[in-house]
């Protein structure tokens, strides 16, 4: 069970999902990009990036300042990778979630 | 990229303004990343809306937040403050010998400038504490015997009641007179000082009465005593309402008991107060002059009405006494000294105010000033000699990007924290010499801790030091070049050192001058001391005759004396053979010019004064009982028999208080006044009812304290209700000496010091110039200088500074001193060695400090003072 105050709401948990998907190369910027192409919908960066220092600050997510590249001007990237409770509070959600779609009676539908 | 594909330029500013400095790197990559993909796929003009709607997105709290780590430092002021403190601690540690001598010797200078400016302050306080203090006066007189007007504050009686009924002015006025009483109650007995004085006074003094109640215009016998009086006599009980005998006579009631008067006061030393008309109806010799007008014995206070000015009041009572009838020759002129003149100005010659004490408040403020200023000298000889040495430091700071301001605040707080050390050291010092100065300056002085002036002056004068002291390396050091210093090509000229030779030339200057005045207060001391008094100290005592029942029975006394073998010799005189009590011009001879009215000195003697003091006789006879006729014979001293004019003295006739007397001798003068004047004219005539003292020369058989105790005993049988009170004459001669020798002793305890001082600063700046020359003297050495060529060198600056400074010492000293022994009469010879000798005395004291050092540094091996770089 998450612990109370480290209820992840739901911009955070699709955030999370983001960084998972782009695991490896999450960073705001790629975090945006992901979510408006897999939701199709706009997302501000102000929105992503205080997300991501809310789950930071809750252990879901780390980071650590990328390598500089030349692509962005030379500015560097931080870079976010889910720890391993951010892995557990996503699979907690999606089992929840499963069981409450195994507990919809099936005359529900009709 | 070009130009009109870029984000609007105001966000990403607004971005830099408002975000934390450590994300904005990040969150522009991002944006513009973002904004670069957006142009792509959605166009410019949409990409950049996005692009304002992310900056403003991205404005929250949570992202711009500083961020609180420390990785790179932001330093507050303290952070360097704390680094100068470090490094000057360093400094301190590293140099032991000079943080010791600079800062030892500014403290004992400061200390010196502490107790002078306590004692200062304790003689201007002096009389401060009574409420009317601005109200009160003295009345004095001029009078005029011969040329000079002379000053006395003695008053005749019915001059307080013209005061009180004819001059509105006065609002009271109140007659005073001091006496040794001998006060007893129950078995105490005790001799005391203390007034007889009208109740006028107790309100002028605000007297404070601690319990019991003071005493009216209709008391007469009853008494207030001073608490640590009470005390003394009464210990815990309540001394109200008790008995106490005076003089063995009549007894007074104790009325109440008045809160001490303060330490500082003109009347700290009185320590019981009686009426006035006690005095005045037992007092044989007040019963008499209560109506004479030309009889002065009293002391009168007065205390005018607000708004009097005490000039004026003086001018009008000026001629009391000339316009009532019968007007002396001596022609008396009433004035009035304010209180506040009291104890600093108490001196008058020939009508006119010459000061008094003030002189020497004025004499060690300066003093005072002086010591401390040689010691600030030192402190900022010795801190920039010093300062040079930390050339490179300014460099390397330089270089690593100090500022100048920021070398001018490290070199000012390094001063100001050394000043600080030495202003806590000087407070120690102080504490720790109080008492020893107390003594010496018969002060009861303490350190004014709860004075807000004191830490005043002390810590602004503090700041000023270090202020001044720390501008030459503040100001000077900080200019340096960083890569002229680190080269090491930085020299210092020879002018640079020019104002620290004038500081020492100053500082021996000083030294000189205190040294030279030294000895000669001491030689006129001494002078005055061996002079010849004419009578024979040695074993001579001297008891007062307080007691009546002394009184009456002179050969009984004598014998009984005489026959405990612990006496050589016996008589009786009026007054003490240390005091000249009064005179007469009521005086007449053979041959005297009239309209002189010269005072004569009087004194009465027992026919055996002579024998008993040992007065040399040099014409004519001594006095003898063989004579009947002595009791109407005179011995005259030199300085009389000068005045009179006579050639052949035996024989003549000298009229006196309308009787005649027979000159039967002639003594060498005696001074019984102050020693550095000369002898004043007086007679000697035979009396047994006009003394008050006996003389005694103890047998020299007998250790003191074994004749004393034999004496004693004799007293007692005489007087058992009195107290044994005797004086040594040495003792009281000695006496007269006081001011003389504690300006003596204070002069040469600061002339010590300032050469301590001098001599502190002198070692440190030796071995900082033969540590500079470290390489002069290897190289000088290798090519073949000997240690007595090396100490030359070194030496020769130093004797070339003490040369001029004796040369600048000698006449200011000469002037300065020749003034003061102009005060003299009887004074000793400015003489040439005195210059001299002080002189070469500062030479051997300087030589001796800078050869430690010079010698020092010739005996270093050349090879180690060359072998580094």
């Amino acid at each position: 069970m998450l612990m109370k105050g480290t209820y992840l709401g739901e911009f955070e948990e699709v955030v999370l999902l983001a960084v998972a998907i782009r695991s490896g190369d999450a960073y705001g910027a790629a975090v945006v990009t992901e979510i408006e192409q897999q939701m199709n919908r706009s997302v501000n960066l102000g929105a992503v990036h205080s997300a991501l220092h809310r789950l930071a600050e809750k252990g879901l997510v780390t980071s650590e300042l990328g390598g500089m590249t030349t692509e962005r001007g030379g500015r560097r990237k931080r870079l976010y990778s889910v720890t391993a409770a951010g892995r557990r509070a996503l699979e907690e959600i999606r089992q929840v979630r499963n069981q409450m779609w195994e507990a919809i009676p099936n005359t529900a539908w009709t | 990229m070009k130009a009109n594909t870029r984000p609007p330029r105001w966000a990403t500013r607004l971005l830099h303004v408002c975000c934390a400095p450590h994300l904005v790197d990040e969150l522009e990559g991002d944006l513009d990343e973002l904004f670069q993909q957006r142009v792509a796929l959605i166009g410019l003009r949409k990409a950049r809306w996005r692009y304002v709607r992310d900056v403003l997105s991205l404005l929250r709290p949570s992202l711009m937040k500083r961020e609180p780590n420390t990785t790179y430092p932001n330093p507050a002021i303290t952070t360097m403050l704390r680094n100068y403190l470090t490094i000057a601690f360093r400094n301190l540690a590293k140099n032991r010998v000079y943080s010791f001598i600079n800062i030892f010797g500014l403290a004992s200078g400061m200390a010196v400038a502490m107790l002078i400016g306590l004692w200062i302050y304790d003689e201007l306080s002096f009389n401060k504490q009574f409420n009317k203090y601005d109200r009160l006066a003295k009345l004095w007189q001029f009078v005029k015997f011969d040329v000079e007007k002379a000053s006395y504050d003695v008053m005749p009686i019915p001059l307080a009641q013209e005061l009180r009924s004819k001059y509105p002015d006065f609002e009271s006025v109140g007659l005073s007179v001091t006496r040794n009483v001998i006060l007893a109650a129950d078995d105490k007995k005790l001799m005391k000082l203390g007034n007889y004085v009208e109740p006028d006074f107790i309100n002028m003094l605000s007297l404070n009465i601690v319990s019991g109640t003071r005493f009216g215009s209709n008391d007469v016998n009853s008494i207030l005593l001073s608490e640590s009086l009470a005390n003394a006599m009464f210990g815990t009980d309540s001394p109200l309402n008790k008995l106490i005998k005076l003089d063995n006579k009549q007894s007074v009631k104790v009325a109440g008991v008045y809160e001490d008067f303060p330490a500082n006061s003109t009347f700290n030393d009185v320590t019981f107060l009686v009426p006035w008309k006690f005095f005045a109806a037992n007092e044989e010799s007040a019963k008499r002059d209560l109506d004479q007008w030309d009889s002065n014995s009293y002391q009168i206070f007065a205390q005018l009405k607000p708004g009097a000015d005490f000039g004026q009041v003086s001018a009008k009572i000026k001629d009391i006494r000339m316009k009532r009838d019968n007007p002396p020759g001596y022609k008396p002129e009433f004035f009035l000294h304010p209180m506040s003149k009291w104890h600093l100005y108490s001196d008058f010659k020939d009508g006119v105010n010459t000061g008094g004490i003030i002189t020497f408040v004025w004499l060690f403020g300066f003093i005072g000033i002086i010591v401390l200023l040689l010691a600030c000298i030192n402190f900022m000889n010795l801190s920039t000699a010093r300062s040079e040495k930390r050339a490179k430091e300014v460099g390397i700071r330089k270089s690593i990007g100090s500022l100048r301001s920021q070398l001018i605040v490290q070199f000012f707080s390094e001063s100001l924290l050394m000043v600080m050390l030495a202003f806590m050291l000087g407070i120690l010092f102080v504490q720790l010499t109080l008492p020893f100065f107390n003594q010496v300056a018969e002060k009861k002085l303490v350190i004014l801790w709860a004075n807000p002036l004191f830490w005043l002056t002390g810590l602004g004068f503090s700041l000023l030091t270090g202020f001044i002291a720390g501008s030459y390396p503040a100001l000077y050091l900080s200019s340096f070049q960083p890569i002229k210093v680190l080269k090491g090509i930085m020299r210092t000229n020879r002018s640079a050192t020019i104002p620290r030779r004038v500081l020492v030339g100053f500082q021996f200057t000083v030294s000189v001058t205190l040294i030279i005045g030294t000895i000669i207060v001491f030689r006129q001391i001494e002078h005055a001391k061996d002079r010849p008094v004419g009578y024979s100290r040695n074993g001579l005592i001297e008891i007062g005759m307080n007691a009546p029942e002394l009184y009456g029975h002179y050969m009984a006394l004598r014998n009984d004396l005489l026959n405990t073998g612990a006496v050589a010799a016996m008589s009786e005189s009026s007054n003490s053979i240390t005091v000249q009590y009064g005179g007469t011009t009521d005086i007449s001879w053979k041959g005297k010019k009239t309209g002189t009215m010269p005072l004569i000195m009087s004194n009465y003697v027992t026919h055996d004064y002579g024998k008993t003091v040992g007065w040399q006789v040099k014409e004519g006879r001594d006095f003898s009982r063989d004579f009947t006729t002595d009791s109407a014979s005179m011995i005259l001293n030199e300085a009389s028999v000068k005045l009179m004019g006579f050639q052949h003295p035996i024989g003549e006739i000298v009229r006196q208080s309308g009787r005649e007397y027979k000159v039967v001798g002639v003594i060498k003068d005696i001074v019984k006044e102050d020693p550095f004047k000369p002898v004043n004219p007086s007679f000697f005539a035979v009396s047994y009812r006009n003394v008050n003292t006996i003389n005694l020369r103890l047998a020299p058989q007998l250790s003191a304290h074994e004749a004393l105790a034999k004496v004693e005993q004799v007293v007692k049988n005489y007087s058992p209700d009195s107290p044994f009170d005797y004086n040594f004459v040495d003792d009281q001669f000695s006496r007269k000496f006081g001011t003389e020798e504690r300006i003596g002793r204070l002069a040469g305890g600061f002339a010590i010091l300032a050469i301590l001082i001098s001599c502190l600063g002198l070692f440190g700046l030796a071995s900082f110039m033969a540590e500079q020359r470290t390489k002069e003297i290897g190289i000088r050495k290798v090519l073949g200088a000997s240690v007595f060529n090396v100490w030359r060198l070194l030496s020769k600056e130093f004797v070339f500074l003490i040369v001029i400074a004796f040369c600048l010492a000698a006449p200011i000293a000469y002037y300065v001193l020749s003034d003061w022994l102009q005060n003299y009469e009887y004074r000793t010879k400015l003489s040439w060695w005195i210059f001299a000798g002080s002189g070469l005395g500062a030479l051997v004291v300087t030589l001796l400090t800078i050869s430690f050092q010079s010698i020092k540094a010739a005996l270093m091996n050349p090879v180690k003072s060359l072998r580094s770089d």
